[in-house]
Parts: structure tokens; C-alpha cells; sequence
């Protein structure tokens, strides 16, 4: 980090080389961020650093990162228990960038969740890691222990009467934990049921305690923010927001995979330059520009810059940023069945809209993807979409998501949808009929 | 107080309430399910959706769901508007998707609060066309049925056995539409609150077992306000008949004792009305047989024993004042006895007058609850007063509310309130001889003897009021403990000090009034509350009586010739060698009871009295509260209420001859109430406990039954299809029947059961109050006779302290200090005859310390002779002391005993 890098987050990253050492993270400009933090910086400068950087969440939901911080009491770490928790918990379909921070650098999370636990006063560190996720879990203790070993964790670090630790959670695995709430309760050893706000976990999280909860590209952030200033980090963006952000493709693309790029870059050079356009032989129908949980885009909107505004004009949502392509040959009443499916497991059983309502969705997709829908399923879906869709009906953002894919795919399919009825088939599936 | 505009209509309302409470409140049909009264709010089902609009501009508003969304001022809601009901509609159709059609089957259906809402909504008709899911039921023992296919997964069932009644064996398990509610695996719900579930549970998920095998509608049945007789609480219930037997007991709600819970002994301890062990005739010894006799045998019988010789009649905390009162105008004041031994009359009359001195406050069960600081001395009230542990069990909430409160999160909304204050301490302190269930939510238990206990109670209110007589000789962990605990105590607003007769100790009873009286000089609010045994024990307490040893006394001197025993199984209170006494020196014992106790095998005359569910009564719980029952069931000739039996023999003897010559005159229970008011003036304001059997609504009697209660005539035509003229009585105002006035503003002691227009379930019950968890629209049920008032006058007296401090407890050579070890089912004497709480009630075990059990199975020594028992090591129990259940080894078991204990002599050769 000696000069600052276009790519900060993914810079040190060398899957050749396995994750870096704490020696070798010092050597590439590691450490350097906690050093000036703690030596000289106040929580209330780094929360200021951090607020005029730009920086939103990565996990989705793009909340002010320093914002949220503000929420947080103020008093000393010494005068009350805070937890800070890096949400690692990455199920979002079609979305592995965390994972590859995770893997390929854990001392910057540990470096960036140092800051942020430093900023908001929390001796309590804690990563909630996706359970699949085992030799991210493997790299992390590994992570962690050095780091603990070096001074970085533990009691009073580099003297500056600071004391913080990082505890790993590999979740049961529910989707749901990544819902910071849920993430709490299941935390706690309880159902990994969401939580209503007020109090919002700032302010009484984990246990009660106020807390914090980021995702893990967000922490990842913070020391290059620390280090290069925040207008460094703001001008990264090319557009409204500031950093860089991890984009991805899958699909039939040439190239499918993740990519550090400015945040803002535009969704057709995202897949066109990086991704290296679609296979031969199949044609780019819609997207899902951030995850399962984003409405589709068709092609029209391909020119959007992916950063959180934009794409929300644009009738869907960043997300995570990791793009899923549907492409001319593969039914689209098949891939949101899949998601259907996904989101009707997912749902947590807590509030009867989205417990009962999903699986009805499902059921409607398997019926007109297996020729055997009628037309007023057509209806039924209409009404889920509309009854299900709107926030505030359920008790959290998982059926609203689980939605999104729904009735966008409601409205640019309604002719694959009407054939599948009328033909009692899937067009698409050669042979496949009554 | 503000004002929120509900559809266009303004509507004054609370305004630390949410918006579902306040909508119910306005007499709105808002349909819920999640949302409990007592539960508070968690927003899981989504079914109070409404719209919420932001000012009088606002055309579009957003839905909300009402019970997530506290009341603010001037709120524009609407439950009309047609995408709230829209989505409501859908909540229910998405219910339906799983739930069966098999309403005409369910045993929910007809109360059944899905029902109810479904209608409400208007949904109709399910466009649902794939399979259901279905699940696998579980045995939850002998109280609860499960049938899981029926949930529309609310999440009351969890939240009510875990959060609110400290449950763990009842547990959410997987997820989206297959969550399942229910055990780890097969077994009986262990915890002592589990038949609420049945009125928790909103549809027929958990349904009552017992009543199952006798099942009938609800509508269908008769329903009587009573009151619970299996502990003395006095807990009220709603009992319910058809075909003139008792089917089932429900809550009902008293705003200061059980609101909306009861504990399962008095759920399911009715079973012994219709037990085989009933009395259905008189019995007499004819021949060396005991043998049923006519009515008119039994009474000529008895009027040739009462003129030969003395009469002494001897009453029962059991027993209805009525009775105990009609039986001491029989015998006069001279020859009636409480039926209880010294010890416990003693106790209960100590009780009695430690509550009257009290200078602070005699808190109800619902002010229990938010005590914020509570000890506990020597009483295991999760065994001999459950639901006043219930609420003990909420008091440790206290904290969590002031962080929420802090937090500006309304105390209603629960899932946030047990957040926020999932690490705040808990305010209750306990002092026991053995653990009890209510360790585990403690700040702190201490298990030491009873004497040693009180002597920490006595040293604490030294500690607190300097002019208390001081404890010498305390060890310096005791000191500290006392020094902390009377710290605590003094921080309260609202301590509350607990005690009872569990261990008949006079000492802890009296160092427990020593703490309250001394917090009492600074802080009015200090609570003082005394468990007592029966549901009567205080009102006989209020009468006082000779005590068995004094009856025991006359018989052996050959000065009785007669003995009418009421209710009353001397068997449980006199060792066997003074019951053998007391057949060979008494030529006639006359046994007035419902059930075949061990004592009516040597009656030489059984006469058959009318069970609780089958006459009308009143009883003074614990708390000095006079409470009336009223018959469900009207019991075929010769069963009748105590004092008609009574009565009854008094007409066979010369009127000269009988100490209060009304007796014979008594024409209703209203009669025996103003008589008793004459003999007793303390006990006078127990004829207000509820409107005379003259009140009338409207010149209307107060039906008792639905007005869709069918087949009066059918029910018999195997008899006759004649139509019979419904039974009734003079002593209620009540009509057997479905006729008469019935409305949420009727009197609070008369509610038989709870239905209004479009709720049939027992959530109708918020239509009979003004605010919903406050009191009754009709007021009160029951009336107190230990009024604060009264105590505020005598406050002009100081308080004195007795100095009677007890020495500490010294463990002796060869033998244990045997305690009772009081269990929530097994002790009580009646429950024991309800065949589903007999299934619940494990075998007798010794209690011994964790490291003093040197074999398996080790023999007491008692009164009665040996008895060999399996030990079970109870961590915490004080050493040489032995915990032995009462009642069930040695049947009249008095405590504290020393007993020797040795190894069982067998154990060795059997290995």
C-alpha cells in the first residue's frame, strides 16, 4: 500500500501465494492504518474519515457506513461492552466476493475490523462466517492467531490502552443469518428468527449490548481509507458513491468471475470487458445485476453504472454487486423457480406471509415449468408478487427480495409464461410436453 | 390519555399502548393472532394489518401491522380500507394453505380462535390447489394433545411456555412452512403451566386430554364462575358441565390473582368429581358391611346418635365457609374443630395475624409482578402455590422493563423488551431448605434448615430496622448474606417477602413479617404474602375452633359420642395410632364428604356432599379474599351442598336443643352468609364476594349456558321426550339454562363463560374489560377482607418484633431433620384423585444431600414404622437433613421430625 493501488481491496491478493503473513501484510502497507489509528486518530476522527470517504455497505443494503457507526453510544470500550461483527455469513446466491477476501487476505478484515471496533469503542470482535465456508474459516484462525501472537489483538494494543479480540462463529448455515438481526439471534444460540426494530442492534445488539454489524468487503475498506484519506477513497467512484467495489459475473459468459473495479463502472463493461461477453452461441436475455434477491434487468438497461443509485432507477438494486445472467436458452420460469425455491426454504418460518407464501409461489413455478399450470396461477403470482413485495407486510426484507426476481420476471416473461400454459410445456425443454 | 381517528371515527385511548390494543379496546374486530395480552407484541403473524396514514393529507397511507405500531397522538388508521383487508384476507388464506378442513372434528372448533378470524376476514374460499404438508404428532403426556397439522404457526405456544412460564421442554423446531412446535421427542410437558396451552394455542394444535375423553362443544355446556380448591390462591375458573357432569375447568380472568394463566393442578385436578372414588350415596356400617342406605335411614340413623350423647363436629379447610360455619351452628362454638393439628392451626391463624398487622402492603398475585426486589423465605411456592411462583417468575422482568424504558422501547413489545434486557439481574433472592423451580431465574439461593433460614430472616430485619431484636452468633458468610440482602431490599420501591407454612415454622413466618414491617417504616409499598395449604385455610383461620389434639383429648376421656367430620381426612393430619384411637373411644364417627378418603372406611355413617362443581360456596384464600364458586352441575338426590346436609340432620333433632336455632330456617346460601355475618363480623363482607342468588339483569336470571346450546330434549329422549323443566337453585342467580340476561357488563364474579358477537373463543374475554389486562367491566370478583384500609388504621400501633428468635439448627447423631418434600403433584390431597394428575405424580423418593447417600434405596424411621425408599440426591440440601414427600410415605406426616435413617438391610444381598 505504499502507493495507493487502483485495486486496494484485492491488491495483495495472490492466489498463487496463499494468504500473506503478518511480515509479509506489513511489507505491502498492511498494519499501517491500525498504527495511525491508534496511535493518533480519535474513534470520532475515524468515524469522520470513514462518513466523507462515501463508503456504503457492501452486504446489499448500502447504508452509510459511518453513519451507522454514529448510532453507536459513545462511551469508552473499558465502560461498556460493545461487539463489533463482520458479517461473512455470504449466501447470496451467485455472490462469492467476500469469500475471496476472506481466503486471499484475512489480516486486512482483522486490520479493518480493528478500525471499526476502535471507532465505535468495541472490545468484542466477532465474525460470523458462513458455514460452507471452511478454509476461509482454516485462514482465518490462522489470521487471527498471528495477529493475537504480533500484538494486533488482545489487551491494550500498541499501548494505546485499547483492547479488542475477534472470536470466529461458522454458522449452522441458515440464509437468513446474513439478516443482521437474525445474525444476532443466532448468535445468541437462539432461531435465526430477524428482530424488529427499535432497538436497533447499534444501540441493543447481541445479547442487548449495542453492536455493529458490517460486512466483510466493507471492514476490508477501512484501512485503505485510513491510510489514503477518505478523498482518495471518494474519488475511486465514478459516480456518486466512493471506493472501489468487487463485481462479478456468472452464467454462460465467457469468463465468468469477480472483479475489484470503481465503483459506478458501467454493467456492459462489467461483462463485456471483464467477463468477455457471452459464450458463443448464446445471447444475453436479462440479468439479476446483485444477486438473487435484485429484480431482472433486460437488455436495454445495460448501460447503467453499477453503483447503488443507478441501478435502483433502473428498477433493481446493486446488491452485492455479483451479477447472474440469463441468457436466450435457458428458461426463465425454470431459473425463478430455482430462486423460488431457494427463498421459500430459506424463510425462516417466522411470519406467515413469507413461510406460507413462498411455498405456494414455488409450487405455482413447478406446476406451469411441468405443464401442468393453469390461468389463474398467473393470478396468484401477480397477487404474491403484489402482497409479498411491498416492504413493511412482512417482518423482514426476505420475502420483499425473494420477490424482486418474481415480479420483474412477471413482466419481462409474460409471453414465456402464457406459452408455457398454453402449450402444457416448457417450450424451452425439447420433448418436454403432455 | 389521546385521541387516534380509526376510520374516521375519533376514539380517546391510552397512549403507552399499540395500535391493535387500542383498536380492540374501541370495540373494533381487528383480527389477530400472535399478540397476547399477557405475551405483549412480536409482529410474527402480520394478521392486525391496517393502514396507517402520516396527517389528514395522506390519501395513500401505509399498511402496518397494528400490534407493531405504538399509539401516537392523533393517528389516522383505518381497519376498512380495502388493501388492508385485502391483505388480511391473504394472511388467513396463507393459514389455510397447511391448516385441515377438519373443523366438524377438531375439538377447537366452535371456540376456536382461527375460526373466529377467518370469518372476520372474510376469507372464504382457499385457491390453494397443491398438497398439504403434514406432520407427526407427538404424546405430550396426560393433559395436552398435539395435533401439529392444525398450526398456523403463531408462535404463542414457544413464547408462552419458554419466555413467560420458564419452560424448556417445549421448543420451535426447523423452518419456513415446516417449523414444528413440540419436543425434542415424545413426552409429557414437564412444566407446571402446560395446560395453558390449550387456551394459549389460538386453534386445536393443543387441546385438553382429560376433556377430550369426555368431550361436548362449548356451546353445548353449562358454565359456572368458580374458583380453584387445589391450593390457596384461590385462582378463578370457569367450570364447565353438560348432561349434569363436569367436563372441564378454564381460566378465568381475575385482573389481581391468575389473570390470564393457570397451573396444571388446577386445571386438571378436577378429575376426582368424577372419580370412581365419588360418594354418589349415604353409607352406613350394617352388619360389619358398609353398605349404601336410603337417605331417610341415614338420617334416622343420625338423629338416634345425636341424642345419646355429645356432638362434636369437626370442619375442614377444604370446605366451603358455608359448611364450616352451618357445621359450628350444629355443634356450637365449644365443640367445633378446625380439623387441623396445633401446628397447623397455629400457623394459620399466625398467618392471619401477621397479614392484619402488616403496615405495608398485601400485594396481589398481578402487583407481584412487579415487585423489584423479592425474597423468598423457606417456601417452595412452585409446589404449593404455583401461580403466586408465576408471577415471582415475571417480578425478575422488572429490570428489563426500566432498561427498555431507558431505551424508549414500549414494555409491549416483547421480543425487543427480552432483548434489550437478556443480561439485566434478576431481582429475586431465595432462601430454601431444598432447591425449587424458581432457582434458576434467582440472583441468588441460599439452602440452609428452616430454623436457620428464619434466623437470617430475623438477622436481615435487624439489619434494616436496628430496633428489631438482633441474631447473635451468625458465621461471616452468613453476616454478608444478610448485609446484601437487606441492602437489596432497602433499594427497592417495591420489595415484596414471601413466606409460608410448607415447613410449619412459626419462626420463618414471623421473620419474614419482621423484614416486610421493617422495610414497611421507609418504603409503604413493602409487600408481605403468606402461602397458606387450603383454599380455605384462611377463612377458617377467621373462625379458629378446637385443634385435633384437643378433639383427641375429649375422645380419649370418653366425652364424645358422636363426631361429624366435614370434608376431612383425618387421616392426613393424625398419626395411625390416634386415628385407631379415636375409632375404638368414638361409638359414631359421621363422615360428610365427596370422596371415599381412607378415613370413611371407619365411619360408621357416609353421607355424599356436592363436590365444588356441584353446589355454590365461598372461600378465603390466602390473602384474606372471600371469592364465591357457583354450580356447573346440579347432582341427583342425596348429593347436596355441605350445609344443606347439614341442614338436614339438624331437622331430626330437637330445636332446643341446637346452639343457633336459624339453622333450621336457612332457605338459601344468601341466609347461611347473613347468619355467619351475625356469628362472625370479621368473615361478614364474605356475602358481598359476589351478587346474592336475588340479583337480576333486567329481571333476567344470568343464562349459563350459549343461547346455541342444543338437544335439552334430545339428550334424555332415551328417558322421556317430555320436556323437563331446566334444575335450578335459590342460591344463584344463575338459570340452568340458556336463558336469562348474559353481557360483558355483568358482574365480575358471574362470568360463566365468554362469548361476544363474532368471538367465541376464550379471546372474547377482551370484550369484558374496558382496558384490555385491566380490570372486569363488571368489576371485581371476590372482596377482600384484609382491606390495606384496615391496616392503615391500625398503623397507629408500632409494630413489635417478636424476640422469639429460634437457636440454630445442630445436626444430631444417628438421626436427619425430615422436611417435606411438597410436590405439585402428590401432595394436595384432592388432585390425588384426578386420574390424570395421579399419572403425573412420580413415586415417593428420599431426599438426601448429593454426598450423603451411601446406597440406592435407604429405610426411614417415621411415627408409622420403617419405610423403605430410592434415594435421590438433591444438590444443596442442607447436611442431616432428609427431604421425604408429605403425604405420600407416611400419610399423616408432620414435619419437622428427626428420624433415623439407615441402609436398607436387603441392599446388600441383592448384589
Amino acid at each position: 500500500m505504499t502507493a495507493a493501488s487502483e485495486r486496494p481491496l484485492t491488491a495483495m491478493i495472490d492466489p498463487a501465494m496463499g494468504p500473506p503473513d503478518c511480515a509479509t501484510y506489513e511489507r505491502a502497507g498492511g498494519w499501517q492504518a491500525a498504527r495511525l489509528a491508534l496511535g493518533s486518530l480519535t474513534p470520532a476522527e475515524i468515524i469522520d474519515r470513514v462518513t466523507r470517504s462515501k463508503l456504503r455497505g457492501r452486504g446489499g443494503a448500502g447504508f452509510g457506513t459511518g453513519q451507522k457507526w454514529n448510532f453507536v453510544p459513545k462511551e469508552p470500550a473499558s465502560e461498556r461492552r460493545k461487539y463489533l461483527i463482520a458479517n461473512a455469513d455470504e449466501m447470496e446466491p451467485g455472490t462469492f466476493k467476500d469469500r475471496w477476501l476472506l481466503e486471499g487476505n484475512p489480516l486486512q478484515l482483522v486490520e479493518g475490523m480493528i478500525l471499526a471496533a476502535y471507532a465505535v469503542q468495541a472490545a468484542h470482535g466477532i465474525v460470523f462466517l458462513r458455514g460452507e465456508y471452511q478454509e476461509a474459516c482454516v485462514r482465518l484462525h490462522r489470521a487471527i492467531g498471528e495477529a493475537r501472537q504480533q500484538g494486533w489483538l488482545g489487551e491494550n494494543i500498541l499501548g494505546s490502552g485499547f483492547s479488542f479480540d475477534i472470536h470466529v462463529h461458522s454458522s449452522a448455515g441458515r440464509y437468513i443469518c446474513g439478516e443482521e438481526t437474525a445474525l444476532l439471534t443466532a448468535l445468541e444460540g437462539r432461531r435465526a428468527t430477524p428482530r424488529s426494530k427499535p432497538p436497533f442492534p447499534q444501540t441493543g445488539g447481541l445479547w442487548g449490548a449495542p453492536s455493529v454489524v458490517n460486512n466483510v468487503e466493507t471492514l476490508c475498506n477501512l484501512p485503505h481509507i485510513i491510510v489514503n484519506g477518505p478523498e482518495w477513497f471518494a474519488g475511486l467512484g465514478l459516480g456518486e458513491d466512493g471506493g472501489t467495489k468487487i463485481y462479478g459475473v456468472s452464467g454462460r459468459v465467457a469468463k465468468p468471475g469477480a472483479w475489484e473495479l470503481p465503483i459506478g463502472t458501467p454493467l456492459r463493461q462489467i461483462i463485456e470487458d471483464h467477463a468477455g461477453g457471452m459464450r458463443s452461441g448464446y445471447q444475453l436475455r436479462a440479468l439479476l445485476p446483485g444477486g438473487a434477491s435484485t429484480a431482472f434487468i433486460d437488455t436495454t438497461a445495460l448501460d447503467v453504472a453499477m453503483d447503488y443509485g443507478s441501478v435502483e432507477k433502473a428498477g433493481s438494486r446493486l446488491g452485492t454487486g455479483m451479477a447472474i445472467i440469463l441468457d436466450d436458452r435457458t428458461c426463465p420460469i425454470g431459473m425463478i423457480r430455482n430462486l423460488e425455491h431457494f427463498f421459500a426454504q430459506e424463510s425462516c418460518g417466522w411470519c406467515t406471509p413469507c413461510r406460507d407464501g413462498l411455498p405456494w409461489v414455488e409450487r405455482l413455478l413447478d406446476a406451469i415449468e411441468d405443464g401442468t399450470g393453469q390461468d389463474e396461477d398467473m393470478e396468484q403470482l401477480d397477487r404474491h408478487a403484489r402482497m409479498l413485495g411491498a416492504p413493511g407486510r412482512t417482518f423482514c426484507a426476505h420475502a420483499p427480495g425473494a420477490m424482486a426476481p418474481l415480479a420483474s420476471g412477471l413482466k419481462l416473461f409474460a409471453a414465456d409464461f402464457t406459452a408455457h400454459i398454453q402449450q402444457g410445456r416448457c417450450p424451452h425443454h425439447a420433448g418436454a410436453g403432455p | 390519555m389521546t385521541t387516534i381517528r380509526i376510520d374516521g371515527r375519533d376514539w380517546p385511548t391510552r397512549s403507552d399502548i399499540n395500535l391493535l390494543q387500542a383498536c380492540l379496546e374501541a370495540g373494533a374486530n381487528l383480527p389477530y393472532f400472535c399478540w397476547h395480552p399477557e405475551l405483549g407484541s412480536v409482529g410474527a403473524c402480520r394478521q392486525c394489518a391496517i393502514k396507517q396514514f402520516s396527517g389528514p393529507e395522506d390519501r395513500k397511507g401505509r399498511i402496518v401491522m397494528a400490534c407493531m405500531t405504538p399509539v401516537s397522538e392523533n393517528a389516522i388508521i383505518s381497519i376498512d380500507d380495502p388493501e388492508a383487508r385485502d391483505f388480511r384476507a391473504s394472511v388467513i388464506e396463507w393459514m389455510m394453505v397447511n391448516h385441515p378442513y377438519d373443523c366438524p372434528v377438531c375439538e377447537e372448533g366452535g371456540e376456536c380462535h382461527l375460526q373466529d378470524m377467518t370469518v372476520m376476514t372474510g376469507h372464504n374460499t382457499r385457491r390453494y390447489r397443491f398438497t398439504k404438508r403434514t406432520h407427526r404428532n407427538q404424546d405430550l403426556g396426560p393433559f395436552v394433545k398435539h395435533e401439529m397439522n392444525r398450526c398456523i404457526a403463531c408462535y404463542r405456544c414457544v413464547r408462552f411456555y419458554r419466555d413467560y412460564a420458564g419452560g424448556d421442554d417445549l421448543a420451535a423446531f426447523a423452518s419456513h412452512d415446516n417449523v414444528y412446535f413440540g419436543r425434542a421427542e415424545d413426552g409429557t410437558l414437564q412444566n407446571a403451566f402446560s395446560g395453558n396451552l390449550v387456551e394459549i394455542c389460538p386453534t386445536g394444535v393443543f387441546t385438553d386430554k382429560p376433556f377430550s375423553a369426555v368431550y361436548t362443544r362449548k356451546w353445548d355446556m353449562r358454565g359456572a364462575p368458580s374458583v380453584c380448591v387445589h391450593c390457596a390462591v384461590g385462582c378463578n375458573t370457569i367450570v364447565n358441565a353438560r348432561e349434569e357432569t363436569l367436563r372441564r375447568v378454564l381460566n378465568r380472568y381475575n385482573t389481581d390473582i391468575n389473570r390470564y394463566v393457570l397451573c396444571d393442578r388446577g386445571r386438571f385436578g378436577h378429575g376426582f368429581v368424577n372419580a370412581p372414588t365419588r360418594i354418589r350415596t349415604p353409607l352406613r356400617i350394617i352388619d360389619g358391611q358398609q353398605v349404601p342406605v336410603p337417605t331417610a335411614d341415614a338420617l334416622t340413623a343420625f338423629a338416634h346418635m345425636a341424642t345419646k350423647g355429645r356432638v362434636v363436629g369437626i370442619a375442614s379447610s377444604r370446605a366451603a365457609l358455608e359448611t364450616c360455619f352451618s357445621l359450628w351452628a350444629l355443634v356450637g362454638a365449644k365443640h367445633f374443630s378446625t380439623g387441623q393439628t396445633r401446628q397447623e392451626q397455629e400457623c394459620a391463624e399466625l398467618a392471619h395475624a401477621l397479614l392484619t398487622r402488616h403496615p405495608g402492603a398485601l400485594p396481589t398475585l398481578h402487583e407481584m409482578e412487579s415487585a423489584d426486589a423479592v425474597l423468598v423465605l423457606g417456601e417452595d411456592v412452585c409446589a404449593t402455590a404455583p401461580r403466586l411462583g408465576l408471577s415471582l417468575h415475571q417480578s425478575v422482568r422488572q429490570a428489563s422493563f426500566h432498561t427498555a424504558d431507558n431505551a424508549k422501547v414500549p414494555r409491549w413489545m416483547d421480543a425487543a423488551v427480552r432483548t434489550l434486557g437478556s443480561e439485566c439481574p434478576s431481582t429475586l433472592h431465595i432462601l430454601t431448605p431444598a432447591p425449587t423451580d424458581l432457582d434458576s431465574v434467582a440472583a441468588e439461593t441460599f439452602h440452609a434448615a428452616p430454623d436457620d433460614i428464619a434466623r437470617l430472616g430475623f438477622a436481615i430485619a435487624h439489619e434494616i430496622d436496628p430496633s428489631a431484636p438482633p441474631v447473635t452468633d451468625l458465621t461471616p458468610d452468613d453476616a454478608a448474606r444478610v448485609a446484601r440482602l437487606a441492602q437489596t431490599l432497602m433499594a427497592a420501591r417495591k420489595p415484596l417477602i414471601v413466606s409460608g407454612m410448607q415447613y410449619g415454622s412459626r419462626a420463618l413466618m414471623q421473620a419474614t413479617s419482621s423484614i416486610a414491617a421493617a422495610l414497611a417504616r421507609t418504603t409503604p409499598a413493602a409487600g408481605l404474602s403468606l402461602v397458606l395449604p387450603e383454599c380455605n385455610s384462611m377463612g377458617l383461620a377467621m373462625m379458629g375452633g378446637l385443634s385435633l389434639e384437643t378433639v383427641m383429648e375429649q375422645a380419649r376421656a370418653g366425652e364424645i359420642f358422636t363426631l361429624i367430620v366435614v370434608e376431612n381426612d383425618l387421616t392426613r393430619h393424625l398419626d395411625p395410632a390416634d386415628v385407631a384411637d379415636l375409632v375404638a373411644t368414638v361409638p359414631n364417627i359421621v363422615v360428610i364428604d365427596h370422596t371415599m378418603t381412607p378415613l370413611c372406611q371407619h365411619a360408621s355413617l357416609v353421607l355424599p356432599i356436592a363436590a365444588f362443581s356441584e353446589c355454590n360456596g365461598t372461600l378465603v384464600n390466602q390473602e384474606g379474599r372471600a371469592q364465591r364458586f357457583f354450580q356447573a352441575v346440579f347432582p341427583p338426590a342425596p348429593i347436596q351442598a355441605g350445609w344443606r346436609w347439614i341442614q338436614t340432620l339438624a331437622r331430626g333433632l330437637d330445636p332446643s336443643t341446637l346452639p343457633v336455632t336459624g339453622l333450621i330456617g336457612w332457605g338459601s346460601l344468601d341466609a347461611v352468609l347473613a347468619a355467619l355475618a351475625t356469628a362472625f363480623p370479621g368473615l361478614a363482607p364474605a356475602a358481598m364476594a359476589a351478587p346474592g342468588g336475588d340479583y337480576r339483569i333486567n329481571g333476567e336470571k344470568l343464562r349459563s349456558q350459549t343461547y346455541r346450546a342444543s338437544g335439552r330434549t334430545v339428550i334424555r329422549s332415551f328417558v322421556s321426550v317430555r320436556d323437563q323443566p331446566p334444575p335450578a337453585s335459590p342460591d344463584t342467580p344463575f338459570s340452568s339454562s340458556m336463558e336469562g340476561a348474559y353481557e360483558p357488563d355483568m358482574p365480575g364474579a358471574l362470568v360463566s363463560f365468554y362469548q361476544t358477537p363474532a368471538w367465541n373463543s376464550v379471546q372474547a374475554l377482551n370484550r369484558f374489560q374496558f382496558e384490555i389486562g385491566g380490570p372486569l367491566r363488571g368489576g371485581p370478583s371476590g372482596i377482600c377482607l384484609l382491606s390495606p384500609a384496615e391496616n392503615k388504621n391500625t398503623q397507629a400501633r408500632p409494630y413489635t418484633y417478636t424476640t422469639d428468635i429460634p437457636p440454630p439448627y445442630v445436626p444430631q447423631a444417628n438421626v436427619v431433620l425430615v422436611l417435606p418434600d411438597t410436590r405439585l403433584f402428590g401432595s394436595e390431597e384432592l388432585s390425588m384423585f384426578s386420574p390424570p394428575i395421579m399419572e403425573r405424580s412420580s413415586a415417593p423418593t428420599l431426599g438426601l444431600p448429593a454426598n450423603t447417600a451411601t446406597s440406592d434405596r435407604m429405610m426411614l424411621h417415621l411415627e408409622d414404622g420403617p419405610h423403605v425408599l430410592p434415594v435421590k440426591p438433591v444438590p444443596g440440601l442442607p447436611a442431616d437433613t432428609a427431604l421425604c414427600p408429605a403425604h405420600m410415605v407416611a400419610r399423616a406426616f408432620r414435619f419437622p421430625r428427626m428420624a433415623r435413617l439407615e441402609d436398607f438391610p436387603g441392599e446388600g444381598e441383592r448384589t
